[in-house]
């Protein structure tokens, strides 16, 4: 009797979660749909892609046409790049012949642009090199000589391996596997020579602008959609649908569908942004550049498949011509960490909306109209705005107490933590930013079904702080 | 049978008391008014049967046991504070709120167009909610809250905002569910309709229940034996002529009779009344003052706000 009973009870229980299902997707759906479909949205969609699209390639466009000429000394204790540096149209090399620490004081008194310095290696061939600059380095610049020292290192590998080939012609080797086996990345660390000859590590352009875009990114998703959700429950409560809506479903499950609902419609619009700038930003630089390259990277392939040797020459002397412009700048992001970037950021974007979005879904449950929400709006966007106006600091000083702190506290972490991540930061802090970030979710959303599953009820009242803390504490 | 009841239920919010220990009966199939001044705490009661919000004490049995969060798809609720999103069409509204209430999408559209057609509103099933009137509205919450089959219907206020013609349209529908079986719990301080829908009531008033059962006894306990008399052909005061223990409450005249209001002791019937008159004067008409519902709630409110309960 008892195990029929608890059967029943367990089956009845599980009929309850499936319907408790369906109701929470039915929420999503109609919170989804009814946005998407909006005449803003489709607006919102299209604009957004051509204005970042414009910001991405017109700066380039106009760096790539400046016709300012550099001059990079290069100090190369290998040997090995020697006159391998070729002048471009707007980069002059010359060679020095004398050691680092003369080099450097030289270098503060001449009106060069960069030092490139390429210390001695032992055994292996040299992947390191640091450029002192006394400005920051234009990207195109260490590009260009990444490019080049890696193209130099590759050649000299295969050139090793093609050697070693001859000697020993027994087995068949693919054009992937040599390319493969000698493909180098080089390493170049920037560092800051001051007026006084002090030295300081400075950061790329590329880490900051990665940095400060996706922290910005994440501030204007938190705030375009945490206030969507805000006037979406303050719309229910207006039109006086809520309690027609709760007498179905429980105000939590409203409440949450209403987030997520929000939360997929700020997802599908960074998307369709992301696809369509960089379709975008692909077609009008490829027209840009097409005059320069010439060959498209499909008759690279091509050609790679044709010959051995002539194939492994023909990638390589193709890939050697200069790596200007567009080119440079891809290089120099392919530099980023971006399977640990792109992670964080869909973690910091998604966790960290969702814990405003209940702040803002709270808020509209406690007011009646969107002018009441003031007071309550105010501390919750304090740490967000801070996070933004400090974000000048923590590029400064990345790994610094503020940017420890800042990332680690829950409602500043998301946009500081994305500022941080591409100058590297430990996993330890990461991690332990994470959990606090999830917990603080957990946390306020927690808070925020208390207030709205008794606000979303009362009309026609003002609201107080003591009034809240009381809805908090209800049973 | 009950379909529903409540067990000395309360409710305590931080400031009020919004429910004192009520209890009331809903018996199967019958039409319940519930009944009360503003802010007595009905809508908390009502609240707290479609379990948005919960009890802090008493006990709510449906059919024959306790409530359960799964009822909810045996109720529908149409609450006094009801609206429609306004940029939605009525056809997807309607579609979502009855797919919540558990219907799937082919039964909630097959019921949703039979009712349609009923009502004679096919022609709004793809225009935009903000394009109705608040008449329109209301017809579409209400065909909404009973689109399920509900065995207990909820209703708050439900004629507010209704002009008489739907109104009246919106009683007989009330009456037609009753008559398929649904049980209606009906809130209102409009006694009129009182009158005309409730087969049984509860009063509250300041978060308790003062009157309860069904409204023919409570007629019944609250008739003072008071009739009201016409006739004719008699100008001096009507006491003159009846026994000292009939009192009479009220004489007037218009243009061809003359009327009073005559207080019957106990135990004498309106036979007695006419007895004494009849040699005197012709009589016209006689019928007995039957205490309105609205009699009833403001005798019933005043008395218990003139003597303080004593039970506590």
């Amino acid at each position: 009797m008892i195990f029929l009973s608890r059967q029943l009870h367990n089956k009845q229980h599980n009929r309850q979660r499936e319907t408790d299902m369906k109701k929470i997707f039915l929420i999503i759906r109609r919170e989804y749909l009814t946005r998407v479909k909006k005449r803003s949205f489709i607006v919102m969609t299209i604009l957004g892609p051509l204005l970042m699209a414009a910001t991405i390639v017109v700066p380039i466009y106009l760096a790539t046409r400046t016709n300012e000429l550099k001059t990079v000394a290069v100090l190369d204790e290998t040997g090995i790049f020697f006159e391998k540096f070729k002048d471009t149209d707007n980069i002059r090399f010359h060679y020095l012949v004398s050691d680092i620490s003369t080099a450097k004081s030289d270098f503060s008194k001449s009106d060069d642009h960069a030092l490139l310095f390429i210390p001695k290696t032992e055994v292996t061939l040299p992947t390191n090199a640091i450029l002192y600059s006394e400005k920051s380095v234009n990207i195109n610049v260490s590009s260009y000589i990444k490019n080049v020292m890696s193209k130099q290192i590759e050649e000299l590998k295969l050139q090793a391996r093609l050697s070693e080939l001859q000697t020993d012609k027994k087995e068949p080797v693919s054009v992937d596997d040599i390319l493969r086996s000698i493909k180098t990345s080089v390493d170049i660390n920037t560092m800051k020579i001051g007026e006084d000859g002090k030295e300081s590590k400075s950061y790329t352009e590329i880490n900051m602008i990665l940095g400060m875009f996706s922290g910005i990114l994440i501030y204007f998703f938190i705030f375009l959609f945490g206030a969507q959700v805000m006037r979406g429950v303050i719309e229910e409560k207006t039109s006086r649908i809520v309690e027609v809506i709760i007498s179905s479903v429980r105000p939590f499950q409203l409440m949450m569908g209403k987030i997520i609902g929000v939360g997929l419609v700020g997802l599908t619009q960074f998307l369709l942004w992301v696809i369509l700038t960089f379709g975008i930003v692909t077609v009008v630089t490829s027209v840009m550049s097409s005059k320069d390259i010439g060959k498209s990277a499909t008759e690279q392939m091509m050609h790679q498949k044709e010959s051995m040797n002539a194939a492994v020459a023909g990638a390589i002397a193709s890939q050697k011509e200069s790596p200007e412009g567009m080119e440079g700048i891809m290089e120099a992001i392919n530099s980023v960490n971006f399977p640990v970037m792109i992670g964080a950021f869909i973690f910091f974007f998604l966790v960290g909306y969702l814990l405003y979005a209940a702040l803002f879904a709270a808020i509209g449950g406690a007011v009646d109209s969107e002018a009441d929400t003031q007071q309550f709006m105010f501390p919750i966007t304090i740490p967000l705005i801070l996070s933004i106006v400090m974000a000048q600091y923590i590029i400064q000083d990345p790994d610094g107490p503020v940017a420890f702190w800042f990332s680690i506290f829950p409602l500043t972490s998301p946009v500081t933590m994305m500022i941080r991540i591409p100058f590297g930061v430990p996993y330890i802090q990461v991690i332990l930013s994470m959990v606090l970030l999830l917990l603080g979710f957990l946390g306020t959303t927690w808070l925020a079904g208390k207030i709205y599953r008794t606000g979303i009820l009362m009309y026609g009242k003002k609201v107080s702080y003591k009034e809240l803390w009381k809805w908090i504490r209800y049973k | 049978m009950d379909l529903f009841s409540a067990h000395s239920v309360s409710k305590q919010y931080s400031n009020h008391k919004a429910l004192d220990k009520v209890s009331i009966h809903v018996p199967d199939s019958h039409i319940f008014g519930l009944l009360g001044p503003n802010g007595a705490g009905k809508t908390t009661l009502i609240r707290i049967i479609n379990q948005i919000i919960a009890p802090d004490e008493g006990e709510l049995i449906f059919m024959g046991r306790e409530l359960q969060p799964n009822d909810i798809a045996f109720i529908g609720y149409l609450p006094e504070e009801r609206g429609l999103y306004k940029k939605m069409t009525v056809g997807e509204q309607a579609m979502y709120l009855a797919q919540l209430k558990g219907l799937s999408h082919h039964e909630a559209q097959q019921r949703l167009k039979y009712w349609f057609e009923k009502f004679g509103i096919r022609g709004w099933w793809n225009k935009k909610v903000e394009e109705l009137s608040k008449g329109m509205q209301q017809k579409i919450q209400f065909l909404v809250t009973i689109i399920h089959e509900p065995k207990l219907l909820i209703f708050d206020e439900p004629f507010s905002g209704f002009d008489p013609i739907n109104a009246n349209l919106m009683k007989e529908e009330i009456l037609a569910q009753k008559e398929k079986g649904a049980t209606i719990i009906f809130s209102t301080h409009n006694m009129s309709s009182v009158e005309e829908l409730c087969d049984d009531i509860a009063l509250i008033d300041r978060s308790k229940v003062i009157l309860s059962g069904a409204v023919r006894s409570i007629k019944k306990t609250f008739s003072t034996n008071t009739f009201g008399i016409s006739y004719n052909s008699f100008e001096e005061p009507l006491q003159t002529i009846l026994p000292p223990e009939f009192q009479v409450l009220s004489e007037s005249h218009d243009m061809d009779h003359r009327h009073a209001q005559v207080k019957l002791p106990a135990e004498a019937t309106p036979n007695d009344l006419i007895k004494s008159m009849l040699p005197h004067v012709i009589i016209y008409s006689v019928n007995e003052k039957i205490p309105s519902m609205n009699d009833i709630f403001i005798q019933a409110v005043t008395q218990q706000t003139t003597q303080p309960a004593t039970r506590d």
